[in-house]
């Protein structure tokens, strides 16, 4: 069974529980939770791959908690019983699933970029760990076997053919105890900077939000998107989304990171970009240890410098 | 006043890893562990809300002897009194059985107001254990917390989603995980660490915890890790060190449009 209050990542998700199911010889479901849950929504998972749908709807459900999601999403999987129990990985999806888990007494596995099973249809997941240093493999010990998959570990198949059986559950939900006083929307992170073939980012050799117009003639030069470290986003506010493992993992044709320390954490938001340029005054930075090319310097010379020789080279 | 435990972990340094060449394993032997982050920040917000509002912080961590290097350093930063959860059993525990060790220790202290925790730890990174621990105390969440404010018997805290901010209000007792952006951990005086040493570290073993052999360790465990590697990752590492800025900037140039980077 498969479950994110995300429907893209659930329409993922359900790309990488189709694959374990065929294996398995079981049937893969859906689980939609909510309250006034349209048809529309109720026939998108069977696009997608899934045999069943679940619905739970409830007034309970309208806005999420983890308290009446987690006591529905518990009460379901104690009535369907599956083999295999898939969430999204999103900080809501992670909050979720660590209390149905452990209403459930099972372990379950995060932010598992890559699943499959073993020779006794144990479920193996892949996921960072040591803060993105590395990569460990794991497997499932009790029943249902539970992991968390991150938004874009899987793409998402869209199939035709048999639409999927619609099963409505009842819950029975209480009040839940944490009170939603006031609720903010954000915008949508990554939008544009996972997209992006050229990426530029900075780090703490920026000192003042000023000093980040140096950045945008190179951004222009090179068709750049800017982006930056956690702590220029988080704690200064200069921008809205950052590059890292608890931010946006990004795979551009081409990274350049300028005053950019290369923390672990920041390490693992580029792992995957093709080409990787560091600038930074310190010979030591542990950037240059996964950077492909790599200029010991201050930023503020370097930059204009690259600047008017990209302009020169790139007209021509 | 208000009461706060604060469950801690000491982790390794990320930074000391290294990668075995021939086994591409991180080395962890002989690495000194210390206390984590996210953990220094939840002490933070414990000693601010009771230098606030008056009480106690009591520090709970499951460990071994070395785990005290830590539990001083929390001390130094202002905590009270700990709780160190150490067994032999407990080796090779997973979070289902790490939050059914720390639960069992809180049911013994009995009476707390607020129970604080990082969002995750660093090495594991799977942001488990605290949601794990409401659940079984049958305790209120606030998860991804940046800011806490205690007013009268109710929290008043914000948290972010990844989609939404919201400001909620619960009251106490209640799990609070907070995230890194919540503080900025206090370097503690000299005169702090001196009086760390003196503040009293009880030590709970498996059965002062009333829990049986079968539930802890890898025998309780729900997953179990299989292998850790550090990913390939081969770069070119070609430095350039010109006496000019223009100089460096110049071959820079060259090289990329040469290995076809740019064209």
């Amino acid at each position: 069974m498969v479950y994110s209050e995300d429907m893209k990542l659930l329409h993922e998700i359900l790309a990488a529980g189709r694959g374990l199911a065929d294996n398995l010889g079981t049937s893969l479901s859906a689980l939609l939770m909510g309250y006034g849950v349209t048809s529309e929504v109720i026939n998108e998972p069977g696009r997608f791959g899934a045999d069943k749908t679940y619905v739970v709807d409830d007034p309970g459900l309208e806005r999420f908690n983890s308290e009446t999601h987690g006591s529905a999403l518990l009460q379901t999987v104690k009535t369907v019983s599956p083999e295999v129990l898939l969430i999204g990985a999103t900080k809501k999806g992670k909050e979720l699933t660590a209390r149905v888990v452990a209403g459930l007494g099972v372990g379950c596995m995060t932010d598992c970029t890559s699943l499959s099973l073993d020779g006794e249809s144990r479920l193996i997941g892949k996921r960072l760990t040591y803060g993105g240093f590395s990569v460990a493999e794991v497997a499932c010990l009790k029943r249902p076997q539970v992991a968390t998959v991150p938004p874009g570990s899987y793409d998402e198949l869209e199939l035709s053919g048999i639409p999927s059986q619609v099963v409505r559950l009842n819950v029975v939900l209480s009040e839940p105890r944490v009170k939603v006083v006031e609720q903010r929307s954000k915008a949508e992170a990554g939008f544009g900077l996972k997209e992006a073939p050229i990426v530029i980012g900075c780090g703490r050799a920026f000192r003042r939000k000023e000093d980040l117009a140096l950045l945008d003639e190179l951004a222009g030069v090179l068709g750049a998107h800017v982006s930056c470290t956690r702590p220029l986003a988080a704690d200064y506010h200069w921008f809205e989304e950052w590059i890292g493992l608890s931010g946006s993992k990004i795979r551009p044709r081409l990274y350049v990171s300028l005053g950019v320390s290369g923390t672990i954490q920041h390490v693992a938001g580029i792992r995957d970009a093709q080409n990787i340029v560091a600038i930074n005054t310190d010979e030591s930075a542990a950037i240059f240890n996964v950077a492909d090319y790599g200029i010991v310097g201050d930023i503020f010379k370097v930059v204009p410098a690259l600047t008017k020789q990209l302009r020169e080279r790139l007209s021509k | 006043m208000v009461d706060i435990v604060v469950l801690v972990k000491d982790t390794v340094e990320l930074s000391e890893l290294k990668v075995d060449p021939a086994t591409r394993r991180p080395i962890l032997l002989g690495l000194n562990r210390r206390i984590g982050d996210l953990d220094k920040r939840a002490v933070e917000a414990a000693v601010q809300l009771r230098d606030k509002h008056g009480g106690k912080v009591i520090l709970v961590s499951l460990g071994d002897d070395k785990t005290r290097t830590a539990i001083r350093e929390a001390f130094a930063m202002g905590a009270d009194e700990a709780y160190l959860l150490r067994d032999s059993s407990f080796e090779g525990s997973d979070t289902l059985v790490t939050s059914r060790i720390l639960a069992a220790a809180l049911r013994r202290i009995g009476r707390y107001d607020l129970i604080l925790c990082g969002e995750m730890t660093l090495d594991s990174l799977s942001a488990q254990v605290g949601p794990r621990v409401s659940e079984l105390l049958g305790l209120p969440l606030v998860a991804y917390a940046r800011r806490i404010e205690v007013k009268g018997d109710r929290i008043v805290a914000e948290r972010s989603y990844d989609m939404e901010d919201e400001t909620v209000e619960v009251s106490m007792p209640v799990l609070i995980s907070v995230v890194r952006e919540i503080n900025e951990p206090r370097t503690p005086a000299l005169m702090s660490i001196m009086r760390a040493s003196k503040k009293p570290i009880q030590d709970w073993n498996r059965e002062a915890l009333g829990l049986q052999i079968e539930e802890v360790g890898s025998h309780g465990s729900g997953i179990k890790v299989l292998d850790v590697k550090a990913p390939l990752m081969e770069r070119k590492r070609i430095i350039f060190k010109a006496e000019t800025p223009e100089k460096a900037a110049s071959s820079l140039v060259d090289r990329l449009f040469k290995d076809g980077v740019l064209k």
